[in-house]
C-alpha cells in the first residue's frame, strides 16, 4: 500500500485534518488539567519547607519547560519553511509564536508570585528569571516581524532566519546570564532521581502532558486561521460550508 | 572588464561607504552626540555622587553605546536599496557575503569605533581610574563589532519595511546582550581587582564567531528582502 507522505503538508488538506484532530487534544488537555492541578492543589502533601507557596510549581515548571521547547520546536518548522519552502511549516511557526510568548510570561508571572514570599522580592535579577525575560523578548521580536512585513511569504522567510539565529544564540545568552549571576535554587528533578513527592511528581507530569495537549490543540486552530486568511482568494476556500 | 578580487572588493565597498559617509558628515556626528548626551544624562538622573557614578560608569557607557549604534543600523542599506544600488550589487559576480562584510567594517568604523575613542573622555565624567578607561576602551574595540554584525542581519530584514528603525532595535537589542554582559564585565572585574582577560577574551570569541557566521546570514536577508 502506497502512502502519500505529503498529502497532508498542502494547506488546503491539513485544513480539515487540523479541523478534525483539535477535539482529540483540546478535551485530553482538559480533562488532564483538571486532574493535574487537583492533585496538585489537594492530594499533593504541603512542602516542609515552602508551605503552601510551592504549589505554584505545578503551573510554572511546565509553563517554564514549553516555553523554552515551543521556541525550539518554532524555529524548526521555521528551517523547514525556509529550506523546503513550504507554506504550511512557516504557517505553523507563525501559529506558536503567541503560545510560546504566552507560556514564557505565564513562567514568569507566576515566578514572581512564588518569588514574593520564597526569596521577598517580585524580581530578581537571577540567571533563569532574566533568560526567561529575554526568551519573550526573543517571541515578541519574531511576532513584531512577522505582524510589520506585508507580503506573507517574506515576513515567512524574513522570520524564519530571524528564529534560527535567535536559536544559536540562545545557549550563548543562557550561559552569559548565568555567569553573570546566580541565585536561583537548582534543578531538583535530576537524571539521578529526586527529592520529590511522588504526588508532586504526578501532578508536574499531568499538568506538563496537559499544557502539551494544549498548545497541540491552540496551535492547530491558529493555523486554521491563518490558512483561511491566506487562502481567501482561492477556489477551495470559497467552497468550504462555513465559509459560504 | 577585470574581476575584481575578494579583498579587492572588501577594501573597494569600505572605501565607497565611507566615502558617502564623509559626503554626509552630519548622520555620523549624530550618532556619536547622541551617545554622549546618553551618558551624561545618567549623573543628572541618578545623583552625583562619585562613588555610585564610579560603579555605574561602565554599564552605562555600553548601554548607550548599544542604542546608539541601533541608531545609525537602518542607514546600513536603505540608502542603496532606494536608489538601486542595493540590486545592481546582488547582480554582481563577487559574493554577496563579502560586500555585506565591507558594509558591516565600514558601519564600525563610522559607529563603534568613534564611540570608543571618545569613551574615555565620558569615563572622566564619572571619575573612572585610568587603569579601568583602559578595559572600557579594550573592551569597546572587542565588543562593538558584534553590534554592527548581528546589527546588519537586523537591517537587512527589516530593509524598506514602515517603522523599520524601532523594528530593528527590537529585534537586535536581546540578541546583543552577551556583549553588554563581558563589556560592563571587564571593567567591573578590574573595578574588583580581578583581571579582566576572561571577559576580553569571551568578547574577541564573539567577534570572532559572529564575523564567521553573520555576512552569510545578513546576505541571505537581504535576498530574502529584495525577492
Amino acid at each position: 500500500m502506497a502512502i502519500n507522505w505529503f498529502k497532508y503538508s498542502a494547506p488546503s488538506t491539513f485544513y480539515g485534518l487540523a479541523g478534525k484532530l483539535i477535539p482529540f487534544f483540546a478535551w485530553p488537555a482538559v480533562i488532564l488539567f483538571a486532574i493535574g492541578l487537583y492533585i496538585g492543589f489537594f492530594v499533593a502533601p504541603t512542602d516542609a519547607v515552602q508551605s503552601e507557596a510551592y504549589r505554584i510549581i505545578f503551573i510554572h515548571v511546565p509553563a517554564s519547560i514549553l516555553s523554552m521547547f515551543i521556541y525550539l520546536i518554532m524555529a524548526g518548522y521555521a528551517a523547514l519553511g525556509l529550506i523546503f519552502n513550504t507554506r504550511l511549516s512557516s504557517m505553523m511557526a507563525q501559529a506558536l509564536a503567541p503560545t510560546g510568548a504566552l507560556f514564557a510570561f505565564i513562567s514568569l508571572w507566576t515566578g514572581a508570585l512564588w518569588g514574593k514570599p520564597m526569596w521577598g522580592a517580585w524580581w530578581v535579577w537571577d540567571a533563569r528569571l532574566t533568560s526567561e525575560l529575554i526568551l519573550l523578548f526573543l517571541y515578541l521580536g519574531f511576532i513584531a516581524l512577522q505582524a510589520s512585513i506585508e507580503d506573507p511569504r517574506r515576513a515567512d522567510k524574513a522570520s524564519a532566519l530571524l528564529a534560527i539565529v535567535g536559536s544559536v544564540n540562545v545557549p550563548i545568552i543562557y550561559f552569559s546570564v548565568k555567569w553573570w549571576n546566580t541565585l536561583h535554587q537548582g534543578a531538583t528533578i535530576k537524571m539521578t532521581g529526586t527529592s520529590m513527592h511522588v504526588a508532586m511528581q504526578q501532578a508536574m507530569f499531568i499538568v506538563l502532558v496537559a499544557c502539551w495537549l494544549y498548545v497541540i490543540a491552540v496551535a492547530l486552530a491558529r493555523v486554521r486561521s491563518i490558512i483561511l486568511e491566506r487562502e481567501r482568494n482561492t477556489q477551495w476556500v470559497s467552497e468550504l460550508k462555513e465559509v459560504r | 572588464m577585470n574581476k575584481l578580487s575578494l579583498f579587492g572588493l572588501l577594501g573597494l565597498v569600505i572605501r565607497r561607504d565611507l566615502l558617502l559617509a564623509m559626503r554626509r558628515r552630519a548622520d555620523v556626528l549624530t550618532t556619536l552626540i547622541f551617545f554622549v548626551m546618553v551618558v551624561s544624562l545618567f549623573p543628572l538622573g541618578v545623583g552625583p555622587e562619585p562613588e555610585m557614578l564610579r560603579k555605574m560608569a561602565s554599564g552605562v557607557v555600553w548601554v548607550a553605546a548599544l542604542l546608539a549604534s541601533m541608531l545609525s543600523l537602518p542607514r546600513m542599506f536603505s540608502a542603496d536599496h532606494a536608489d538601486g544600488t542595493l540590486e545592481q550589487m546582488m547582480l554582481a559576480p563577487q559574493s554577496l557575503s563579502v560586500l555585506v562584510l565591507g558594509k558591516i567594517l565600514a558601519h564600525w568604523t563610522l559607529s563603534g569605533l568613534p564611540l570608543a575613542l571618545i569613551a574615555p573622555v565620558l569615563g572622566l565624567q564619572f571619575d573612572m581610574s585610568v587603569q579601568a578607561l583602559w578595559i572600557l576602551v579594550l573592551a569597546l574595540l572587542l565588543g562593538t563589532p558584534v553590534l554592527s554584525m548581528i546589527g546588519a542581519v537586523g537591517a537587512a530584514l527589516t530593509l524598506g519595511l514602515r517603522g523599520g528603525g524601532v523594528l530593528v532595535s527590537l529585534l537586535v537589542l536581546p540578541l546583543c546582550i552577551p556583549v553588554l554582559i563581558f563589556g560592563a564585565g571587564a571593567v567591573e572585574a578590574v573595578n574588583g581587582g580581578m583581571s579582566a582577560v576572561s571577559n576580553l577574551a569571551l568578547l574577541g570569541a564573539f567577534t570572532l564567531f559572529a564575523l564567521v557566521f553573520t555576512p552569510f546570514v545578513a546576505a541571505q536577508a537581504l535576498r530574502i528582502s529584495m525577492e
